[in-house]
C-alpha cells in the first residue's frame, strides 16, 4: 500500500518543509478557520447546554391550568364570575385525555402567591405553602439536600409532615442546625419536616421559600374541602401539549358554564412553547456556526491550493526531472494532493487544538456565573464531520494544483532558458 | 538498438510551422558511443527529446529495443523512459534538497525498488563514479562536475537500454569536461549504449561515431577513431 510508503511521506514533508515560512504562513488561514469553525460550534453548544440546564428537571412536554374569572357572560351568569376548579376536576381530565401522563392537582393557602407565616420556636417566615400529590415531582423536580420528599402513604394517611425550602430553612433554623424531624407551624397546626428542597439555577415555578405538604393533610387542616387551585400535566412526549391544552379547557369550560368563547376564565401555560422556541433558537446557532465555520475553512483551503500552485510553479524543473526519471502523472498528482491533504490536517489539528484549549478556558472563567453557557465543547460527531470535510475539501481543492503539475511536460521543464 | 526511419517533426509557430526534422533516417547499434551534433536549430535537441520519449515525432518510426514506440500515453512514457532510458543533462538537475545518494535512488524508487535495495544499488554507482564518500552531500555542496557524475550514477542506476547525454560537458571547463567524458567512455566500455549531444569537436571525438545534423537532415554519418579521454585528464 502506497499510504504505508516512506519514501513517500518523506518526499511531501521534505517538500513542505524546505520552505516552513511560508508552509507555516499558508497553515494559519486554515488554523485560524478550524479556530473559528471549533469555537462557533462550541459556544453554540454551551448555550444550548445552558439553556438546557435551566430546563434541568422540567418536564419540557407539560402544562399548567388554573382557575380565573370569566370574561364573558354565559347562561345567565354575569361575566366576572370567579371560577373554582374542584379535585374532582383532575379525575374527569385525566380520564378523558389518555395522553396526559402526569396530573398533580395543586391547592395554595391564601390567593396565588400568597406569603403565610411559618412558626418555629420564636422564629417565622413568610413562605408559600403548597398542598401537593408526590407526582408533582415528576414535573418540577426538587433537589433535596436532606431527607425525602411527599410520598403516596402521606397522601394516604393524611400525615402531617412537609417539605421546605432552603430559604425557609434559613431563617427557621440556624445554620448547620438539623431540621429533618422538627416541627414547624402553619396557621395553628403543627407540621413534621420530612425533608429539604435546594434552589437552583432552573427554572422555579414554586419560589424558594415555600413549604410542601400533602394535598389530603391540606384538606383537612386548612378546610379547603374539594377545592383545588390549578394543576400541573405533563403530556406525552408524542403528544402537542397545545392539543390537550384545548381538550382541557373545553372539558372545564362546559362543566362550569363557561362561554367556549371565553379566553380568560382558565388561564393557562405552555411549557413546550418556550422550550421549543429556545431549542429552535440553539439549532439555528449551530446551523449558522456550522454555515461560517465551514466557509472559514473553505477559504483557509483556498489559500494552500494558492500556495501549492506557487509552489509547482516554482518547482517545474524538479517535476519535469521527476518525470524525465520515470514518475508516472498519477504518482506526481497523488504527491501534490497529499501535500495539500497533510497541511491541511495538520493546520487544523492545530486549530483544533488551540480552540479545544481556548474552549476550556472559557469554560473555567464562566463556571459559576450567571452567563447560561455550560461546557461549551464539540461532540465526536461534530469533530467527525469537521475533520472530514476538511479533508475531502483539501482533497478536492489540491487537485487544482495537482493537475497544473501533471501537465508540466518534462520537454518544457527542462528546456533550457 | 535504436531504429528510426524516415523521422518529421515540426513545432507550430503561431501561423507558420517549424520544420525541424525533415526525414531523418538513424540507427544504432547497442554498445554504440554516437555524438551528435549540429549547430544550434539544427534539430539535434529535438531528436535527442523524441528518442528520450520526452517529445512524439509526427511522422516515421521509432523503435527501441525491438519495441515500436508510438501512441504513448503519459503514463505509458513515464514507465517507458524509467526502464528503457537514462538522462544527462547539461544543467545536471539534480533535485537540490536530496542528498546524492537520494538523487541516484530516485529512479529506483519510481520502479518501485524497496528502500534498502535502492540504496545498495545507488551506493554501488556512486562508488562506480568515484563519489562514494559524497554519498550524504547534498548538489549544493559539490562541484560542477561532481554534479554531473552523480547525475550520470542516476542515470544508470535504473540501468537503461541507452544513455542520452544532451551536453553532458555544456557547463564545464575543459579539464572536468574530460573527466566526465572518461567516465562516460568507462560506461560505453562495459557495453552500454550511449548518444551524447554536443556541440564541441573535441568531445564528439572521445565518442566512436559522429552524427552530423543540418537544417533538420542528416548531413555526415562516420565512424571515427575515439580520442580516449583519460589521456588529457
Amino acid at each position: 500500500m502506497w499510504i504505508f510508503d516512506r519514501d513517500l511521506w518523506g518526499e511531501i514533508f521534505n517538500t513542505l518543509g524546505k520552505n516552513m515560512l511560508r508552509t507555516f504562513l499558508t497553515m494559519i488561514g486554515v488554523i485560524l478557520a478550524m479556530l473559528i469553525l471549533i469555537l462557533l460550534l462550541g459556544g453554540s453548544n454551551g448555550l444550548s447546554n445552558g439553556f438546557n440546564k435551566i430546563f434541568e428537571g422540567t418536564a419540557s412536554n407539560s402544562l399548567f391550568v388554573w382557575s380565573q374569572r370569566t370574561s364573558e357572560p354565559y347562561k345567565g351568569f354575569e361575566r366576572g364570575r370567579r371560577i373554582r376548579f374542584k379535585i374532582e376536576d383532575a379525575e374527569i381530565i385525566k380520564k378523558q385525555i389518555p395522553e396526559i401522563e402526569v396530573l398533580a392537582p395543586r391547592i395554595e393557602l391564601g390567593s396565588h402567591r400568597d406569603v403565610v407565616t411559618v412558626y418555629r420556636r420564636g422564629r417565622k417566615s413568610g413562605s408559600a405553602v403548597y398542598g401537593d400529590y408526590p407526582e408533582i415531582d415528576n414535573i418540577t423536580k426538587k433537589k433535596l439536600v436532606e431527607g425525602r420528599f411527599l410520598n403516596q402513604s402521606d397522601i394516604d394517611d393524611s400525615k402531617k409532615v412537609c417539605v421546605i425550602g432552603e430559604e425557609t430553612y434559613k431563617l427557621l433554623f440556624d445554620k448547620g442546625e438539623k431540621a429533618v424531624g422538627e416541627d414547624i407551624r402553619i396557621n395553628g397546626v403543627f407540621f413534621r419536616i420530612v425533608g429539604i428542597y435546594k434552589p437552583n439555577n432552573n427554572i422555579n415555578i414554586d419560589g424558594e421559600n415555600a413549604v410542601f405538604i400533602p394535598f389530603s393533610t391540606f384538606q383537612k387542616a386548612f378546610n379547603s374541602g374539594d377545592r383545588m387551585g390549578w394543576m400541573a400535566i405533563a403530556v406525552d412526549p408524542d403528544t402537542k401539549v397545545a392539543v390537550v391544552e384545548s381538550k382541557i379547557k373545553k372539558i372545564l369550560k362546559a362543566k362550569y358554564d363557561i362561554s367556549p368563547k371565553d379566553e380568560r376564565a382558565i388561564g393557562s401555560f405552555d411549557m413546550s412553547e418556550v422550550f421549543n422556541s429556545i431549542s429552535a433558537f440553539t439549532t439555528v446557532l449551530k446551523g449558522f456556526s456550522f454555515f461560517v465555520g465551514i466557509f472559514t475553512l473553505l477559504a483557509g483551503v483556498i489559500a494552500i491550493s494558492n500556495i501549492l500552485l506557487i509552489t509547482v510553479k516554482e518547482r517545474t524543473k524538479e517535476i519535469g526531472v521527476r518525470r524525465a526519471l520515470g514518475a508516472t502523472p498519477k504518482v506526481v498528482r497523488r504527491q501534490i494532493v497529499l501535500e495539500a491533504i497533510v497541511l491541511t490536517t495538520f493546520a487544523g489539528l492545530i486549530g483544533f487544538t488551540i480552540s479545544v484549549g481556548a474552549l476550556a478556558l472559557i469554560e473555567i472563567a464562566l463556571s459559576g456565573g450567571d452567563v447560561p453557557i455550560d461546557n461549551p465543547m464539540i461532540n465526536i460527531p461534530q469533530f467527525t464531520v469537521s475533520f472530514l470535510l476538511m479533508v475531502a475539501l483539501s482533497t478536492l481543492i489540491g487537485l487544482i494544483p495537482a493537475n497544473r503539475a501533471v501537465k508540466i511536460k518534462p520537454i518544457d521543464a527542462l528546456r533550457e532558458e | 538498438m535504436i531504429e528510426i526511419k524516415n523521422l518529421h517533426k515540426s513545432y507550430k509557430m503561431g501561423s507558420n510551422a517549424l520544420h525541424v526534422l525533415k526525414g531523418i533516417d538513424f540507427s544504432v547499434k547497442e554498445g554504440e558511443l554516437v555524438a551528435i551534433m549540429g549547430s544550434s536549430g539544427s534539430g539535434k535537441s529535438t531528436l535527442l527529446n523524441i528518442i528520450g520519449m520526452l517529445d512524439t515525432l509526427d511522422e516515421g518510426s521509432y523503435t527501441l529495443d525491438g519495441v515500436p514506440i508510438k501512441d504513448l500515453n503519459e503514463t505509458k512514457a513515464a514507465n517507458y523512459r524509467n526502464k528503457f532510458l537514462g538522462f544527462v543533462f547539461q544543467s545536471f538537475n539534480l533535485i537540490n534538497y536530496k542528498n546524492a545518494m537520494e538523487n541516484v535512488a530516485l529512479p529506483l524508487y519510481y520502479q518501485k525498488v524497496g528502500r534498502k535495495e535502492r540504496q545498495e544499488k545507488a551506493m554501488k554507482y556512486l562508488e562506480q563514479v568515484g563519489l562514494k564518500e559524497w554519498a550524504t552531500h547534498l548538489p549544493s555542496e559539490l562541484s560542477g562536475g561532481q554534479k554531473q557524475r552523480v547525475a550520470i550514477a542516476r542515470a544508470m542506476a535504473a540501468e537503461p537500454k541507452v544513455l542520452l547525454a544532451d551536453e553532458p560537458t555544456g557547463a564545464l571547463d575543459s579539464t572536468t569536461s574530460y573527466e566526465v567524458m572518461d567516465l562516460i567512455q568507462k560506461i560505453n566500455d562495459e557495453g552500454n549504449t550511449i548518444l551524447v549531444v554536443t556541440h564541441e569537436e573535441d568531445i564528439a571525438h572521445m565518442c566512436k561515431r559522429i552524427v552530423h545534423l543540418k537544417d533538420g537532415v542528416i548531413v555526415e554519418d562516420k565512424k571515427v577513431k575515439q580520442v580516449r579521454a583519460k589521456n588529457y585528464v
